[in-house]
């Protein structure tokens, strides 16, 4: 077995060759690329895919503002010219319409799903969404804790992602509720149904919970109350706390390391989100491999259910068992939903937990697919069971911002824990950590100061 | 008050609709002559009335039993029975649909008959409606009574005019549908569970509205059938109650029988424009409108506990939650009990079968049985069918009771693959670090028939290990079950004791 835990290895395999020349660096850096070409340099704000009048994902600008300091550590960018576009986003985000009206940004620190691109206003009449936000200010808070120089401009950032912060209302974000909703409409209010079961919002309840102004009521009972729909499973051998879409698995890692930190559930199953992920991966490799469903290309190198776009006009070559095809949709192993459309991005966004899995996986369909990675990005996804000789396999059109997003961090979180070691030395992190019951691991040690953390 | 009546479809009056209304509700009945007190009378003749009757008469009780409309209730009139019958002429004409997924030649001109199947339920309702029957209940020593109860007092009560004493009564009066308060619908008519069997044609577009049940297996048969179904459910996903996985893999077995899926989605008006039907759908904040030709609500059901005089004889209830009783299934009347519908939660017909016994012995027998020690499987009879008996693990979570669930993929099991028939799990949820089985949710075709195992795991006391001793026949789909106690038994070899085994082994 290779030697994944031993820094100078990971940094060789980060240079060698993945396939067809092409590095893990490489890699990174041209996902890394696509906040380059999808930004609008006068508010910093990104679009959500590479698509024509793609609106902008507030999520992605938190990838964005993530992704910044990793590309200044790798040469990529200049230090100067990462403030200067963390710093637009955040100073429109500070001055944004906060009425909460239809045609504003965001309401009570909270921010509407998707933005114009040039205004900065609601668009889609998309719901304020409390995760997005969250990982908008997860973003933040990244940026936050390595821009620490005592200039007039890391000062002001580092001013602007507090403000930013502090003035979530959390509480509100309950509408009265145990757990926090899923969205907000000015049009009707909260939509009836909150963030409940196993999924990728461990982040917003951890940043939820750390605020100093508004952290959500109940605290610790909150957070268990959204535990306790979670599901301990055995399945394909392997125990874990089950979610079928592989990002589940992996967003709320791209920002925090839960590598021997526990929460009251884990302490009881002694395991950690971290190996649990490990397993989601194991079982998502088990279940390519079983292919029940007999779509084309999977096996245990082959895999990716996540939520992702998809084909979603009536196929053909797929016609002979009806099978529907779901489009953008949140796919999942093993009961699906399954259409033959996976992933490439998501082996990538599985390294730091399952290296040798993740890197065979992502060596291997990039050698048989290489149509998946698009001018060196990968693609939302692909469907090899829609292929056609002309073009290979299907490939969804475009790049979207969600997954060069993650492809960075987890590459970076791989080869250098830069984000982990920023997000540990934050303190409402650590708060909400700790509010939410996880102990132990570097819960317990001192915090690094923030020129550690870097 | 009074129930909004829509407009009824009524069943064709022919030889079979008169055999069941003859066994049933004879139109030349005669109520008998009341004798001078009765040891058990029994309101209500449906599944927890008839079971109650028969098991009392049997045991030498003086049992009289009123209806105020027609023996067997709505199982055997409107409910399960009818319902099994359509899904089952509907699933064949799935199957003839998608027969090149089963090696076979689709027949070439597959036109959807829906009239015959209609009389075909119509007939296997006749037919089972014997069981059920006024004759065989008069034959056990029954004195039936056909018309509408009401207490006269603490012991008494009148119907069609006679007066019954009893020493002790049972409530079993039953549920009825809930009618959902949009406005225009009662002016557009819609059907539910108690109109919509006696359809004669197929309506060519349908909204269902409500994503329980009745709304997800009528959603399915309907849409099977030919008609353009649209279901609209307002939360995230069918069944509520039941587990996540189920609910989303019922939606995508949805999609692909070509259901319009609305979820999230509530009905807000109707109204009737050039003879189609228009609804209003909100949501969250998205408006559109949907034409369709009938609509079938399954909003839920509501108890009959409407002009009994309940106030009369002492017998609290609440027009929500039904009659009020305790685990021995007592009213606060102690002369008077309650069973079935009119006063559980959950509203099954083996439920109110069961807890009719359990009345019995109770009243007749000063029983201390309680309602709370039963295990109660249930099941919705989509494709695939979802079944569930025990505690959910959510349920598990919240009353701190660590759980552990042991998940097969229908996929993992021979009989299913070669069925067609790999959508679905079986999930047997057991207390960490034992083998005790705390409930089980089960998705697969034939997922009503799998859970009675776990049950019967759950009454006996018989955990995973036994469960993994004992041989399934091969290949069944019911190995599903096998094979999760198998992988129980995997988790219980540690590291210590496989290195204990690899010593044995190689010595």
């Amino acid at each position: 077995m290779e030697d994944h835990a031993n820094p100078c290895r990971r940094q060789r395999m980060s240079r060698e060759p993945l396939i067809g020349g092409q590095t893990l660096d490489e890699l990174q850096h041209a996902a890394f690329g696509y906040f380059l070409q999808a930004v609008n340099p006068a508010n910093g704000l990104i679009v959500d895919t590479s698509r024509d009048n793609s609106p902008v994902s507030i999520a992605v600008v938190g990838f964005a503002l993530s992704s910044y300091p990793v590309a200044i550590e790798r040469g990529w960018m200049d230090r100067a010219d990462a403030v200067r576009r963390s710093l637009a986003a955040l100073r429109f985000f500070r001055d944004s319409d906060q009425s909460g009206s239809p045609t504003a940004t965001g309401y009570r620190g909270f921010y509407y799903h998707f933005l114009d691109r040039e205004s900065g206003a609601r668009v889609w009449r998309s719901e304020l969404s409390m995760v997005d936000t969250a990982l908008l200010i997860a973003g933040a808070l990244t940026a936050g804790r390595y821009f620490t120089a005592d200039s007039v401009d890391e000062t002001e950032l580092r001013e602007l992602v507090e403000t930013l912060y502090l003035r979530i209302d959390w509480r509100w974000a309950q509408g009265g509720a145990r757990t926090v909703r899923m969205g907000w409409k000015p049009e009707c209010g909260f939509l009836h149904y909150g963030w409940e079961g196993f999924n990728e919002a461990i982040v917003m309840y951890v940043l939820a919970l750390g605020s100093p102004t508004h952290p959500i009521e109940g605290g610790c009972e909150c957070f268990d109350a959204w535990t306790a729909t979670y599901q301990w499973e055995n399945l394909y051998g392997y125990d874990f706390l089950y979610a079928g879409p592989l990002f589940v698995h992996q967003f709320s890692h791209a920002w925090i390391d839960f590598r021997g930190i526990r929460d009251r559930f884990m302490r009881e199953k002694r395991c950690d989100y971290f190996e649990n992920s490990r397993r989601a991966i194991e079982v998502q490799r088990e279940y390519a491999r079983r292919n029940p469903l007999g779509f084309a290309g999977y096996d245990e190198n082959c895999w990716g259910l996540t939520a992702c776009d998809g084909p979603s006009h009536p196929q053909p070559t797929l016609d002979p068992a009806r099978r529907p095809l779901f489009g953008y949709a949140a796919r999942g192993a093993p009961h699906g939903p399954d259409d033959g459309t996976l992933a490439g991005w998501a082996a990538l966004a599985s390294l730091p937990f399952a290296p040798e899995i993740a890197l065979s996986a992502a060596r291997t369909m990039l050698e048989r697919y290489p149509e998946m990675l698009p001018a060196q990005q990968y693609a939302s996804s692909f469907n090899p069971s829609l292929a056609s000789a002309e073009h290979g396999a299907w490939v969804s059109a475009g790049h979207f911002g969600l997954d060069q997003g993650i492809v960075v961090m987890m590459i970076e979180n791989y080869r250098s824990e830069l984000i982990w070691r920023l997000m540990r030395s934050c303190p409402y992190v650590r708060t909400g950590l700790r509010r939410a019951g996880f102990r132990g691991g570097w819960l317990a040690q001192r915090p690094a100061s923030t020129d550690q953390a870097r | 008050m009074k129930r909004p009546d829509a407009p009824c479809p009524t069943a064709p009056a022919d030889a079979i609709e008169h055999e069941r209304l003859e066994n049933v509700r004879p139109a030349a009945w005669r109520n008998p002559q009341p004798a001078n007190c009765y040891g058990l009378v029994i309101v209500g003749g449906g599944t927890a009335g008839l079971v109650a009757a028969h098991a009392a008469a049997a045991l030498g009780a003086r049992v009289a039993l009123i209806e105020r409309n027609l023996l067997g209730g709505d199982c055997l009139n409107v409910g399960c029975v009818p319902s099994k019958a359509i899904l089952r002429t509907a699933r064949l004409y799935a199957e003839m649909r998608d027969a090149g997924q089963y090696g076979a030649r689709t027949p070439a001109d597959v036109r959807v008959d829906f009239a015959a199947a209609m009389a075909r339920m119509r007939g296997i309702r006749a037919r089972i409606s014997r069981a059920d029957s006024v004759r065989r209940l008069s034959a056990a020593g029954v004195d039936v009574f056909f018309g509408q109860a009401r207490f006269t007092g603490m012991d008494a009560l009148s119907a069609d005019g006679a007066t019954l004493r009893f020493k002790k009564a049972m409530i079993a009066t039953g549920s009825r549908p809930d009618t959902p308060s949009i406005p225009g619908l009662v002016e557009a008519g819609f059907l539910t569970n108690e109109n919509v069997f006696d359809l004669t044609g197929l309506p060519r577009r349908l909204l269902v509205i409500g994503g329980g049940p009745l709304g997800c297996e009528l959603a399915q048969a309907f849409c099977r059938f030919g008609a353009q179904v649209t279901i609209a459910q307002h939360w995230p996903l069918f069944l509520p109650r039941e587990e996540r996985d189920a609910a989303q893999l019922l939606a995508d077995a949805f999609a692909r029988d070509g259901i319009e899926v609305r979820l999230n989605t509530r009905a807000v008006a109707v109204r009737v424009e050039g003879g189609q039907k228009f609804v209003d759908l909100v949501s969250d904040d998205y408006h559109s409108t949907v034409a369709v030709d009938a609509i079938l609500t399954g909003t839920g059901r509501v108890p009959n506990v409407d002009d009994l005089n309940l106030e009369g004889a002492g017998v609290d209830y609440d027009k929500a939650d039904g009659i009020r009783v305790d685990d021995f299934l007592r009213t606060s009347n102690r002369r008077i009990y309650a069973a079935g519908d009119a006063c559980l939660a959950h509203k099954f017909t083996h439920t109110a079968d069961a807890s009719a016994r359990i009345v019995v012995r109770n009243a007749l027998f000063h029983g201390r049985q309680r309602m709370s020690a039963l295990t109660i499987p249930w099941c919705t009879y989509t494709d695939p069918a979802i079944a569930h008996v025990g505690l959910y693990v959510s349920e598990a979570n919240r009353r701190n009771i660590p759980v552990k669930t042991f998940t097969i993929p229908m996929h993992e099991v021979d009989r299913a693959i070669a069925d067609g028939e790999e959508t679905g799990f079986v999930k047997i949820h057991v207390k960490e670090r034992t083998d005790r089985i705390l409930g089980a949710t089960i998705v697969a075709r034939h997922a009503g028939d799998m859970i009675n195992e776990i049950t019967l795991a759950m009454v006996a006391g018989i955990g995973l290990r036994t469960l993994a001793r004992v041989i399934h026949a091969y290949p069944t789909q019911g190995e599903a079950i096998r094979k999760a106690a198998d992988a129980y038994k995997r988790t219980r070899l540690t590291p210590t004791i496989r290195s204990l085994l690899r010593r044995w082994l190689q010595w």
